[in-house]
């Protein structure tokens, strides 16, 4: 008997408003230990996805079941580090602060900090525990969010954009500690930069409102169905950041 | 002043009230500067003048109209503040105006003698009564627990609310709780300096607080001795030079912005000037 999948979308639809929906009857599966890229083009409802599967996000229509039950329910085993554009920078908080939210509820004093501190370790960040917050470069506080979200000691961990505003070494750290904690942990990562992750994740979901593709290898077809344009996501040989300078009204 | 102090009651009490003002002031007040919702505060204490004027023309207890207006007040802005934030200026000027006309009206309509309503517009310390020293220990120890209890919480909410909800933490009764508080707090600095000054109190001390520390932990308490220090300080300023007290608070609490901020760009620029002549690859060559 195969095992109950971590994630179950059923025939969801969701959207912000009337019209075209964000998600249109998606169904979603990712098993346990999988790591997942969801790639496609901006508007495609890839974060959308992400808040469906964290309950953030009542979906019209179909059916969610995180960990077998209502995602509401799933909370203290997921880890989250969502996209930190908005934020208020200038709010008096440190780095250790902010990766202290991250910790189970029950977890205080001593312990939480210490805790929290060993997130920051991993991430190569804790010499920055109490660094105003809003000092840190995009690079470093991208990577305090993901201590944040690893401090709950997650199950799942979901991550939306985690590689923007880091630079390129960061980047090539930042996937190797996804892919080492994949061993673990069961990953979906919304990104625009499937090439850099193409040879770490175990299946590529193709999102473009619709889910077009799910499975272990990428076809042109697929990237073609989801862009509306032809896009190779590994070019020229380096990790390729997909864009809309292929012409044909891609809008990536 | 000491002399004055030890004799006559009204100035003790007063600055009783300006000393146990300044916990609401330094709680409530950063709260709302970190969450950049000062001016819901001159939203709200414009609402109470509405409640002040309708507890004149009711004849009731205008400590009650008061307290009543400013929970509506934060209740109504509250909700339009979290339906559609980027609406919110517009909501606060409404709630604003609309408070100040209410309260003027209600005062035309009331019998008897109006005077005292300038009392709660510009602030009339040298006259606070024992029950508004009770009220404001009650909203003082309500804007501690709320603080000490949930700070773990506030912190997340405040900082990344998405990131809060996604870990199961529900803003509503958090976010409600607060803007009572706010209201309540309100009510109790508007006899230190007035309705139309008590968002000039709930935001100039944090924001001193502020440019000396980035930790909340301590900005709050730094926010709380500043406002106490403005008003002792504005307070004496008042009684040696006979000047309407409120104002002089207010003004007070100015003055050491003033300086904090002045002082926090000079260390700045020392120190920009310090790493620069350190990196500088000429840093102690002799000009040719």
């Amino acid at each position: 008997m195969s095992e109950e999948p971590v994630v179950r979308l059923r025939a969801v639809s969701f959207g912000y408003g009337p019209g075209r929906p964000a998600l249109d009857r998606v169904d979603f599966e990712v098993a346990k230990g999988d790591y997942v890229a969801v790639i496609g083009p901006n508007g495609g409802g890839k974060t959308t996805l992400l808040k469906v599967i964290l309950g953030l996000r009542k979906p019209w229509s179909g059916s969610v079941e995180v960990f077998g039950g209502p995602p509401g329910k799933a909370r203290s085993r997921i880890g989250y580090v969502p996209q930190w554009t908005g934020l208020n920078l200038d709010f008096p908080v440190t780095a250790l602060d902010v990766v202290m939210m991250g910790l189970p509820p029950g977890l205080r004093g001593a312990a939480g900090r210490r805790r929290a501190l060993a997130a920051m370790e991993e991430l190569g960040v804790a010499s920055l525990a109490s660094n105003h917050a809003g000092s840190l470069s995009g690079g470093q506080r991208q990577k305090v969010f993901v201590a944040r979200a690893l401090a709950g000691s997650p199950e799942l961990l979901l991550l939306d954009e985690p590689a923007a505003s880091v630079d390129q070494a960061g980047q090539g750290g930042l996937y190797e500690l996804l892919e080492r904690l994949s061993a673990t942990i069961t990953i979906i990562l919304v990104t625009h930069d499937v090439g850099a992750v193409a040879g770490s994740v175990r299946s590529i979901a193709c999102l473009n409102g619709r889910l077009v593709s799910h499975a272990e290898t990428l076809g042109t077809e697929a990237l073609w169905k989801a862009y509306g344009c032809p896009v190779d996501p590994i070019s020229h040989g380096t990790p390729h950041r997909v864009l809309g300078t292929h012409g044909g009204g891609c809008d990536a | 002043m000491l002399e004055a102090l030890a004799r006559y009651a009204f100035l003790q009490n007063a600055v009783l009230a300006v000393l146990l003002g300044s916990v609401a002031c330094g709680t409530i007040g950063s709260l709302l500067f970190v969450n950049r919702m000062s001016g819901l505060s001159g939203g709200i204490a414009h609402a109470v003048f509405g409640g002040l004027g309708f507890a004149l023309f009711a004849g009731i207890d205008p400590l009650a109209g008061a307290v009543g207006a400013s929970i509506l007040a934060s209740l109504l802005l509250g909700f339009l503040f979290r339906g559609a934030r980027s609406r919110s200026e517009a909501a606060i000027a409404a709630v604003w105006s609309i408070g100040m006309s209410m309260g003027l009206v209600f005062a035309a309509m009331a019998p008897g003698y109006r005077g005292d309503l300038m009392g709660y517009l510009f602030g009339s310390v040298l006259a606070v009564p024992a029950a508004d020293l009770v009220l404001t220990v009650v909203v003082d120890a309500a804007a501690l627990l709320f603080v000490t209890v949930f700070y773990r919480r506030i912190l997340a909410i405040s900082f990344d609310p998405e990131y809060a909800a996604a870990r199961g933490m529900s803003a509503g009764a958090l976010y409600t709780a607060f803007l009572v508080l706010t209201g309540l707090s309100v009510v109790v600095l508007m006899r230190s300096v007035g309705l139309v000054m008590v968002i000039a109190l709930l935001t100039i001390p944090p924001a001193t607080a502020r440019l000396l520390t980035y930790r909340l932990p301590v900005m709050i308490p730094a926010a709380c001795a500043l406002s106490a220090a403005a008003g002792l300080g504005g307070l004496a300023a008042s009684w040696s030079l006979d000047l309407p007290a409120g104002a002089c608070i207010v003004l007070t609490s100015a003055a050491g912005f003033g300086l904090v901020s002045f002082a926090s760009r000079v260390a700045s620029a020392v120190r920009t000037r310090g790493r620069r002549t350190q990196t500088s690859p000429t840093a102690g060559a002799r000009p040719a």
